[in-house]
């Protein structure tokens, strides 16, 4: 009987021929990462595990992102934590402020998440690297620790969900609008421990930023992982970054799924998610009159360059409604200078928006953004939850980079079509 | 252990459980004056050394924030019995040593205020409140194993001494 992508990765990574759902193993991890909010607390575990070597120094990543460039004194005391222990274990992947990005856009764009691969972080949106073919999950800061010490990790092998999208995406639909439907159609909590694969034509033509926007958000489904089997577009993302040598796993084709769902790409139109949770989608014409105070572009699901392009394409000679605070933030550094390269950041600060360095910003509510009291955003990133982005009585709509940016044009939540 | 309810809904968050403006710091003593506060703002002060939190599905979802169930083991909350939890919440609950207990019957007949009676080696659950029993399924071997290590760091030195 054949296994699935999931099952693969995680029997090579055991050593065993064969795995089968609910399984507990112990499996090798490829990378382990952290950022500034969870890896202080795991260097505090890992010290009390007294080992004095990090496994291996080539494989940890440390991205302070979260509350950086440091937002107060106490961020940057978490912040320095982390730094000085890079320095002292001699960590060959940590990146400084003006050399990070976005954890999840980051990882990627420096080759350091490939196909076949198990990686572990220490934040839920890891599962961001299943675009590129490989098992990725977010684990808490002691599961962080122990497999800096070990480089392994324990994992209960998933039940697999299959997901085929059929067809082609309509006009200024996107991998965000392809999750955000699914997500839509089985809940925060339809894919539970379960690992997703995603498939189709549709998914076939998708281009990597869009892969990685819609594994990105498996973990709002519940679920452990969601993967694309590696192909062409994969291999010549990866080829030219790969820090490591590295095996794709595709699935075998009498893989045993849990469940296969079929969805057709002429149903789903851009999608919009209200508060407060990332189930509560509609689609663009469904939405009604709801008007914003706050526009954000960025975050690890939508900084990526093919998204501030599809924002620059609906704003360039246009200006941010004037109530609306348009905030964009690209996701790494690269990415910001490919922007400005490409005049985007131009067409950006002629729009009246703020531009930003790297970070996680307002995503989190942490800095750069955050919504006072009855507020409402409309934002490109992964999470409207109560509070997410600032008071516990303000509101977070989630779309894509095309809404996001008609939206803040018309002051209201709009179709891309309406300001063309 | 035996403790007062606190009952919450379905999916309540770690941004809920501990919001992320609070994340500057991973003070457990800090973070738990601030626990469940955007689920419910008087909770902080409301909670007791041993009382239980009975939610219903998907508890602890969203971010990986290791300092949602240190947050609420610093409260002083000796047990979380849900419908079910969210996986990453689930993992650092048992690497932490916070006890939670999956029963969808007991999620949803238990009420707030009610006194609950838990058995966490039998995955035993008593409402003294109205005198009915639930049974949550109990955890496997391994799991038991690293509870029994005192959470994950006891159980990787074990294992780091066995290399
Ligand atoms: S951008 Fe938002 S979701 Fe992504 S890692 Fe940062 S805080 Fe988490």
């Amino acid at each position: 009987m054949g296994m699935t992508i999931a099952e693969k990765i995680l029997a090579r990574h055991a050593d065993k021929d064969c795995v089968r759902p609910g399984e507990l193993i112990n499996a090798r991890v490829d990378l382990v990462l952290g950022n500034d909010v969870t890896a202080p607390v795991a260097i505090k575990e890992f010290r009390r595990l007294g080992v004095e070597k990090v496994f291996d120094r080539d494989r940890i990543a440390l991205v302070p992102d979260h509350f950086t460039p440091n937002k107060d004194i106490q961020s940057a005391e978490q912040a320095k934590i982390v730094r000085e222990f890079a320095r002292e274990q001699d960590i060959t992947y940590y990146f400084e402020v003006g050399r990070m990005g976005i954890e999840h856009a980051l990882l990627p764009e420096e080759g350091l998440a490939l196909p076949g691969e198990i990686i572990v972080g220490a934040d839920s949106h890891t599962c961001t690297y299943g675009a590129l073919g490989a098992l990725a999950t977010g684990v808490g800061s002691t599961d962080m620790a122990a497999a800096m010490a070990l480089g392994e990790a324990w994992f209960k092998v998933p039940p697999t969900l299959k997901f085929i999208f059929r067809g082609t995406l309509r006009p200024w639909v996107s991998g965000k609008d392809l999750i955000l439907y699914l997500i839509g159609k089985i809940g925060v909590d339809g894919a539970l421990y379960r690992s997703m694969e995603f498939a189709g034509e549709i998914i076939e033509n998708l281009s990597m930023d869009s892969r990685l926007s819609m594994c990105n958000m498996a973990i709002e489904a519940g679920a452990k992982c969601g993967i694309i089997a590696p192909d062409a577009v994969t291999l010549d993302y990866v080829s030219a970054r790969a820090k490591r040598p590295f095996e794709p796993v595709y699935p075998d084709a009498d893989a045993e799924y849990e469940k296969v769902y079929t969805f057709d790409g002429a149903d789903i139109e851009p999608q919009v998610a209200f508060p407060h949770l990332p189930e509560n989608t509609r689609g663009i014409s469904e939405v009604g009159e709801i008007t914003i105070d706050q526009v954000v572009i960025g975050s690890c699901t939508n900084g990526r360059i093919e998204d501030l392009r599809v924002a620059a394409e609906l704003l360039k000679g246009k200006k941010a409604h004037k109530n609306v605070r348009l905030i964009i933030i690209p996701g790494t550094q690269k990415i910001l200078r490919q922007a400005l390269q490409e005049g985007l950041i131009d067409i950006f600060l002629a729009a009246e928006a703020v531009v930003s360095t790297p970070t996680c910003g307002p995503c989190l509510g942490g800095h750069m953004g955050i919504l006072a009291k009855g507020e409402r955003a409309l934002a490109t990133t992964n999470r409207n939850f109560v509070g997410r982005m600032g008071h516990p009585e303000s509101e977070v709509y989630l779309c894509n980079p095309a809404v996001a940016a008609a939206s803040a044009v018309t002051g209201k939540i709009s179709a891309p079509e309406e300001v063309l | 252990m035996q403790g007062r309810v606190w009952k919450f809904g379905n999916d309540i968050d770690t941004d809920a459980i501990i919001p992320a403006r609070y994340l500057n710091t991973s003070d457990p003593a800090e973070l738990a004056k601030h626990v469940m506060e955007d689920a419910d703002a008087t909770f902080p002060e409301k909670v007791k050394p041993g009382d239980i939190i009975v939610a219903l599905k998907n508890f602890g979802c969203g971010s990986s924030r290791e300092h949602a169930p240190l947050a609420l083991k610093a409260a002083g909350v000796a047990c979380v019995i849900a419908h079910s939890f969210a996986r990453i919440f689930y993992r650092n609950a048992i690497n932490i040593g916070l006890p939670i207990l999956e029963s969808p019957e007991a999620a949803v007949r238990i009420e707030e205020g009610h006194e609950v009676k838990v058995d966490l080696a039998k995955g035993s659950i008593v409402n003294l409140t109205t005198g009915e029993t639930f049974q949550a399924a109990p955890f496997p071997a391994f799991m038991q194993e690293i509870m029994a290590r005192g959470g994950l760091i006891g159980y990787v030195q074990w294992r780091l001494a066995q290399k």
